[in-house]
C-alpha cells in the first residue's frame, strides 16, 4: 500500500553535527510506525521536520505521494500532521472544550452583532470526539489541571482527531503514565489505526512497540540503521540495533555503510 | 509545582473549601463590612457606598487594566505613573482647548480622545518590549514607569497642571442621578430646589463611566476570543504558539490596554482633582496589584476574573475608609493590605483548582 507519509533521504544538520542524516521512512493509512534510537540518535529532529519545525536541509517528504514543503507547524496541521509532544501543550487552567478548540474557538453571535465564545457548543463537540475514542473524563468543565496523566493524554489525541488528522505523532505518549493509563492510552493507538490513521510513534518503551506498532525504524547518530516488522523481530534484536552491538548479525545492509 | 501544590493540601481544608468555594474572598469582604458597620462612626450609611465608589474608581480600572497582564503570567509597573501622565496630558490639553473658544464639553471630549490615543503610547513600547524582544514584563513597565515620571515632571515642572474649566469639576464631581422630594429624578445635573430641601445624588458620574468600560472588558475576557486567547498564554505559554495563537500581537495588545485604561484613570483623576500631577497614580499601583493578588489571580497567570478582582478593590477600599473613619491613622491600612494579601495567597492554595 502506499505511504500516507513519507520522507526520502531527509537530512538536518546544526553547525557541524548532522542531526539527521538521508533517513527515509514511511508510514501507512491504518498503520503504526515506531521509531527507535537512543538518546540524540535523531528521532525528535526527524519529527520536528516532518511536523513543520525544522526545515530539512536535504531530501524531500511526501505526503500522500506528492512531494510537500512544510515550512511551519500550521503547514503541518493544515496538512492533517498532528504532533503531540510530551509535554502535550494543553493550557492547564482552561477545560477541555477550551482546549480541543484553542485557537480554533466556535464563535455564536448574541444580539445580533456580538460574538462570544460558544462554550456549549465547543464542549459538546469534546464530549462527541471523547465518546468515540471511549474515554471518560468526570466533568467536561473542569480544567486540566484537574485530570490525570492518561486523561490529559486523552485530551491531546482527543484535539488531534478532531482536527481530522490524518497522521498522528507520538512523543513518548506513555512516559509519564501509570500501568493502567498506559495500557488505556495503548488502545486508543489501536481505535485510531482501526480509523485509518498513520501513526508514528517515538518510544523508549519496548513493550509498548511490540504491543501496538506494525513496523519499527531503528535511528542510530542520525542514521537509519534498521527496520522491521514487529511480527518478524525480537526485543533483542531491536535492542542490538539501537546500542549497536549487533549490526552484522541484523543485517543492516547499509548500516555499516554509512556510519561517519 | 503541580506536585507540590497537590501534595502541600491538608485534607482538613476541604469542607471549609466545598462550602465556600472561591467565594471565601467575598464572605471575608461582608464580614469586614459589617465588622466595620458595627465598630466605625457612621460607615453604616449608603453614602459611605458612594465614597467608595467614588475614592476608588483609580484603582478599579488600574486593577482591570494590571488583571488582564497577570493573566498572561506578567505585570505592568507603569500603570501608575501612566495615570499621572494622562492626567497631566488631559489637565493642559482640555485646559487649552477651552482656553482657545471651544465649548466646555467639547474640549472635555476632545481633550479626553486625544489623552487615550497618547496615553495607549507607552503600552505599545512596553508591549513591544515584552512581547518581540522578550524583555521580562518587570524590567520593561519598570522602565516605562521611570519614563513616564520623568515626561511628566518634565512636562509640569514641579508645578500641578491646573487651570481646567469649570465644566470639568462638575463633570468629575457630578453625580449620574439626582433625586429631589418633589423635583423628581433628574439626570446628571442638580435639579432646581429651595435651600434646604434635600436633595439625593445617586451614582458618581465617573463612576458609571469607569463602570461602562470595565464592565465591556470583563464581557472582553470572560466570552470574547481575545479573553480565551489571555488566558491561554497565562496558561501554557508554548501550547498557545502550537496552537496558532498570534501570541505577540495579543501580548502587545494588552500591554497597549494596560495603558488606555490607566489614561482613563488619568482623566477621571483630573476631574475628580480638577488637577495633574506626575505621582497622582502613585500608591495606586500597589493598591491595584494588591487587589487581583486578593481576587486570588496567580502571579503566574492563568486565572483571575474581572469580578473577583473588583471584590478584591473592595476589601481594600473597605479596609482604608473604615480604618479613617475609625479614626485609625491610614498608614495601619498599608499594615493591612499585606497581611490579607498574604492571607489571600495561602487561602487560595488550599481552594479548589478547577476555578477559571
Amino acid at each position: 500500500m502506499e505511504y500516507l507519509l513519507e520522507t526520502r533521504d531527509i537530512t538536518k544538520r546544526f553547525g557541524g553535527l548532522t542531526a539527521v542524516d538521508g533517513v527515509s521512512v514511511g508510514v501507512r493509512p491504518g498503520e503504526a510506525l515506531a521509531l527507535l534510537g537512543d538518546n540524540g540518535a535523531g528521532k525528535s529532529t526527524l519529527i520536528k521536520m516532518v511536523s513543520g519545525v525544522y526545515q530539512p536541509d536535504g531530501g524531500q517528504i511526501f505526503l500522500e505521494g506528492r512531494p510537500v514543503h512544510i515550512a511551519s507547524p500550521m503547514d503541518a496541521l493544515a496538512a492533517g500532521i498532528e504532533t503531540i509532544y510530551q509535554d502535550l501543550a494543553l493550557a492547564e487552567n482552561l477545560d477541555v472544550g477550551a482546549n480541543i478548540f484553542l485557537g480554533r474557538e466556535r464563535m455564536k453571535r448574541r444580539f445580533g452583532i456580538l460574538r462570544v465564545l460558544d462554550d456549549g457548543w465547543m464542549g459538546s463537540e469534546a464530549a462527541k470526539v471523547l465518546e468515540r475514542l471511549d474515554i471518560h473524563i468526570p466533568s467536561l468543565r473542569s480544567t486540566i489541571r484537574t485530570l490525570s496523566g492518561g486523561q490529559r493524554q486523552a485530551v491531546a489525541i482527543s484535539r488531534s482527531i478532531y482536527w481530522k488528522a490524518k497522521i498522528l505523532i507520538m512523543d513518548e505518549p506513555t512516559a509519564a503514565l501509570g500501568i493502567a493509563e498506559q495500557r488505556k492510552v495503548l488502545n486508543l493507538v489501536r481505535t485510531l489505526k482501526d480509523q485509518g490513521l498513520g501513526i508514528i510513534i517515538i518510544s523508549h518503551q519496548m513493550y509498548d512497540v511490540f504491543e501496538v506498532a506494525d513496523r519499527l525504524a531503528v535511528l542510530r547518530r542520525g542514521v537509519k540503521v534498521g527496520e522491521r516488522l514487529i511480527k518478524e523481530t525480537t526485543p533483542d534484536e531491536v535492542v542490538g540495533l539501537i546500542v549497536g552491538s549487533e549490526t552484522v548479525a541484523s543485517g543492516g545492509a547499509r548500516s555499516e555503510g554509512s556510519m561517519r | 509545582m503541580e506536585n507540590a501544590r497537590a501534595i502541600g493540601r491538608p485534607k482538613g481544608a476541604s469542607r471549609l473549601r466545598s462550602l465556600l468555594g472561591g467565594r471565601w474572598i467575598l464572605a471575608f469582604l461582608i464580614l469586614e463590612t459589617i465588622f466595620f458597620c458595627l465598630t466605625a462612626q457612621g460607615f453604616a450609611h449608603p453614602s459611605s457606598a458612594q465614597m467608595l465608589l467614588f475614592y476608588g474608581t483609580e484603582v478599579f480600572l488600574l486593577a482591570v487594566a494590571e488583571l488582564f497582564v497577570i493573566i498572561t503570567g506578567g505585570i505592568d509597573l507603569s500603570v501608575g505613573y501612566v495615570l499621572g501622565f494622562a492626567s497631566i496630558i488631559s489637565t493642559k490639553l482640555i485646559t487649552a482647548l477651552a482656553n482657545a473658544g471651544l465649548p466646555p464639553v467639547l474640549a472635555l471630549l476632545m481633550g479626553a480622545a486625544f489623552t487615550l490615543l497618547v496615553g495607549v503610547l507607552p503600552g505599545l513600547v512596553n508591549g513591544w518590549l515584552v512581547a518581540y524582544l522578550e524583555v521580562p514584563p518587570f524590567i520593561a513597565t519598570f522602565s516605562m514607569l521611570g519614563a513616564c515620571h520623568g515626561v511628566s515632571e518634565l512636562i509640569i515642572q514641579g508645578i500641578y497642571a491646573m487651570g481646567l474649566p469649570e465644566f470639568a469639576g462638575e463633570v468629575g464631581n457630578g453625580h449620574f442621578l439626582y433625586y429631589a422630594p418633589g423635583a423628581g429624578f433628574s439626570f446628571f445635573s442638580r435639579p432646581e430646589v429651595e435651600r434646604g430641601t434635600t436633595v439625593y445624588e445617586i451614582v458618581p458620574t465617573i463612576v458609571v463611566l469607569a463602570a461602562v468600560a470595565i464592565g465591556t472588558l470583563a464581557f472582553v475576557l470572560a466570552r470574547s476570543r481575545f479573553g480565551r486567547h489571555v488566558y491561554a498564554i497565562g496558561g501554557n505559554r508554548d501550547a498557545a504558539v502550537r496552537a496558532g495563537i498570534p501570541v505577540r500581537r495579543r501580548l502587545l495588545a494588552v500591554y497597549a490596554l494596560s495603558s488606555v485604561l490607566a489614561s482613563l484613570a488619568g482623566i477621571s483623576y483630573s476631574l475628580k482633582y480638577v488637577s495633574g500631577k506626575a505621582d497622582a497614580g502613585a500608591s495606586s499601583l500597589l493598591d491595584s496589584i494588591a487587589a487581583v493578588m486578593i481576587g486570588g489571580a496567580s502571579m503566574f497567570g492563568g486565572s483571575g476574573t474581572v469580578g473577583r478582582t473588583l471584590v478584591g478593590c473592595l476589601v481594600i477600599a473597605v479596609l482604608e475608609l473604615g480604618l479613617r473613619m475609625s479614626g485609625t491613622p491610614t498608614f495601619d491600612k498599608y499594615i493591612l493590605v499585606g497581611v490579607i494579601l498574604v492571607a489571600a495567597v495561602v487561602v487560595e492554595r488550599y481552594l479548589p483548582e478547577d476555578r477559571k
